[in-house]
């Protein structure tokens, strides 16, 4: 049954030989062998929920970029850039670096000292059980979905490419997933990203080391480009930006700063539980805070292994990609799979069989990240609060394992639904990118304003979630009505995303003000900890400076200005 | 992460080193037996330096991370 699955593959696009299977086959034994090891070292509530907080910063760091780094985010982001160009790669620079580094400096402190289990944990900490079970709830509801988005992606990925068994796909990776977080919680997960991390660039870097040899370095690259798509510029970041028409994203300056640089990147990596909760699990603050810096340097590098391989397939596929809506005859190939074609293009036996491998391992860390943080946030903000205030510790980490396997079945149930309705992947998209920017919204005023009321923060958050859907379904009844909320009609999906991000973190921090004016503060005394001027935070002067956060953190930040400069 | 008897990274290293050995083999034995589809930039049999590099990476992590 398993070989024959696998070998189907000989009959579709790549040809997997058994040195291949093998590489893939071991890759499965390991992600189980580590979880059954490491069941030994999770038996109490902080072991299996927060890894003991042991988690040395580079350990932290490479967990926390290996979550984000999935199999769906790579494939789409090297397709998106096939469609956009190196435009794309602000949602590495500018989608990233300011939000980590801001973070890592700014709000982990909070986060850390508050001692909390999760991002609603702090929000029921500052504001009570109100905002924390919206938030919760919402979390709950879209990490689900997503890991079951980004299973049926993966399964359908491993489907046209390989040719493998769709159901055969997905139960095989998730049950692996499922087994692995089940045994050794949130340490057994961060120890497999730390692994997967390895193997996502070892085996992708392959497409651009090779790639550029054959385009003769960058600039035969970039000629190569413009005498495929004579007329388009795909290779700038800022300089097309002046006007919506000018660049093949339909984006323009404003969006791409306060939209995506601001709204979106913020939202996301300063308050979405699956990434925060892998530096969280740190042994110290410093090492959270220095794990969270190191992640933000690999997450710069990351367009090396999937915006170079987007921009190589440009320049060197002997056809030109399709959107997906074309795609589905012989010889025709869709933008998603840029990313799997390149490595068909470069890797023989064995190489091939490492970068499937590294798909693979992608699309299990994304799925980790979300099933830890489902666990995490119904266990703590959900069933204890709301179904068992007396649960026991003991209770509480069997529940973790129960819940890491049911988060995996309803995951699963996910992916088939999202298989009868295929629109839902763009739909969950944008549910899940707008309900985690007022929560930022929510979370960085209570940080750092202390009039921000309890009542206000409820308002707030329901208030930006409302008007993210409510701005998706006036453009989806009326398309003109982009012109009012892109301000073009020119705006692509990408484009419309930052503006609607934009419209929603204004309409959060409008009523959380408004709200926090007319109603009641918190007294200072229940403010310890949660709030900037009320938390003594430590001091790092008692390091030497190259042990600083502040100094890599400066670091990461010329490295980040000086990319956007060289991409101008 | 100290009560851990074996390091993650030994993990790491063992799994690179067992990978870089399957594929320097195979990258050696396609230099005696060119497969049916040749891929693309085939003449510089980058199987053969990549397993290498891996094969001496992942030594170097499991020496330095061996279980003492």
């Amino acid at each position: 049954m398993l070989s024959a699955c696998f070998l189907q593959a000989a009959e579709t696009r790549f040809s997997l030989n058994p040195v291949d299977l093998i590489i893939i086959i071991l890759y499965f034994v390991l992600v189980l062998g580590l979880g059954v090891y490491l069941r030994r070292f999770t038996k109490t509530a902080e072991e299996f929920f927060m890894a003991g907080r042991e988690m040395t910063m580079w350990v932290a760091g490479l967990s926390f970029i290996s979550a984000n780094l999935g199999s769906l985010e790579m494939m789409g982001y090297a397709a998106a850039t096939y469609q956009y160009g190196i435009l794309v790669a602000h949602a590495y620079w500018i989608g990233a670096i300011p939000a980590i580094l801001f973070l890592a400096l700014v709000m982990l402190p909070f986060y850390y000292i508050c001692k909390t289990h999760s991002v609603p944990g702090y929000l029921k900490l500052r504001f009570g059980e109100g905002a924390r079970s919206l938030s919760a709830l919402s979390f709950a509801v879209m990490t689900i979905l997503m890991s079951g988005i980004n299973m049926y992606s993966m399964a359908i990925i491993m489907k046209v490419i390989l040719g493998w068994n769709i159901h055969f796909s997905i139960w095989v990776s998730s049950l692996t997933v499922a087994i692995y977080v089940a045994t050794g919680g949130l340490l057994s997960a961060i120890f497999n990203e730390v692994l997967q991390f390895f193997l996502i660039w070892i085996g992708c870097l392959v497409i651009p080391v090779v790639g550029l040899i054959e385009t003769h370095g960058w600039a035969g690259m970039v000629h190569r480009i413009q005498a495929n798509f004579p007329g388009q510029d795909f290779m700038h970041m800022w300089s097309t930006t002046g006007t919506f028409s000018n660049n093949p994203m339909g984006a323009h300056w404003t969006g791409i700063v306060f939209g995506w640089g601001l709204a979106i990147s913020f939202g996301y990596w300063t308050t979405d539980f699956l990434v925060v909760q892998r530096v969280m699990a740190a042994k110290d603050l410093r090492s959270a805070q220095l794990g969270t810096i190191i992640g933000g340097f690999f997450k710069m590098t990351v367009p090396l292994i999937v915006i170079l391989p987007g921009l190589l397939a440009l320049a060197v596929l002997p056809y030109h990609l399709v959107p997906e809506s074309q795609g589905g005859l012989p010889n025709v190939h869709t933008y998603n799979e840029a990313l799997p074609l390149m490595l068909a293009r470069y890797c023989g036996p064995g190489l091939l069989g490492l970068g499937v491998t590294a798909l693979v391992a992608g699309f299990m860390s994304g799925m980790a990240g979300n099933v830890t943080a489902f666990t995490t946030v119904w266990t703590y903000d959900i069933y204890k609060p709301l179904i068992r205030k007396d649960a026991s510790e003991s209770h509480c980490v069997s529940m973790g394992r129960w819940c890491s396997l049911l988060g995996v079945f309803v995951s699963i149930g996910t992916a088939y639904l999202v298989m009868n309705f295929s629109s839902i992947i763009v739909y969950a998209q944008v549910i899940f990118v707008f309900f985690i920017v007022p929560m930022f919204g929510t979370v960085i005023l209570g940080m750092l304003w202390k009039r921000t009321t309890p009542a206000a923060g409820f308002w707030g958050l329901l208030a930006g979630i409302l008007t993210s859907f409510a701005l998706w379904l006036w453009v989806k009844v009326d398309p003109g009505a982009l012109n009012f909320v892109a301000f073009s009609g020119y705006a692509k999906d990408m484009s419309e995303n930052m503006y609607r991000a934009m419209w929603s973190l204004i309409a959060n921090v409008l009523v959380t003000v408004v709200v926090s004016l007319v109603t009641k503060p918190k007294p200072d005394h229940e403010l310890r900890g949660l709030v900037y001027g009320m938390t003594d935070l430590p001091s790092e002067h008692a390091f030497p400076i190259f042990q600083r956060p502040i100094t890599w953190a400066a670091a990461v930040g010329v490295g980040f200005i000086a990319l956007n400069i060289f991409f101008w | 992460m100290e009560k851990q008897s074996i390091s993650v990274w030994f993990f790491i290293g063992a799994l690179l080193a067992i990978y870089g050995v399957l594929i320097l083999g195979s990258g050696i034995y396609g230099l005696f037996v060119p497969p049916n589809h040749a891929v693309a930039m085939s003449h510089l049999h980058i199987g053969i330096w990549w397993g290498s590099g891996m094969v001496l990476f992942g030594t170097g992590y499991i020496v330095r991370f061996r279980p003492r």
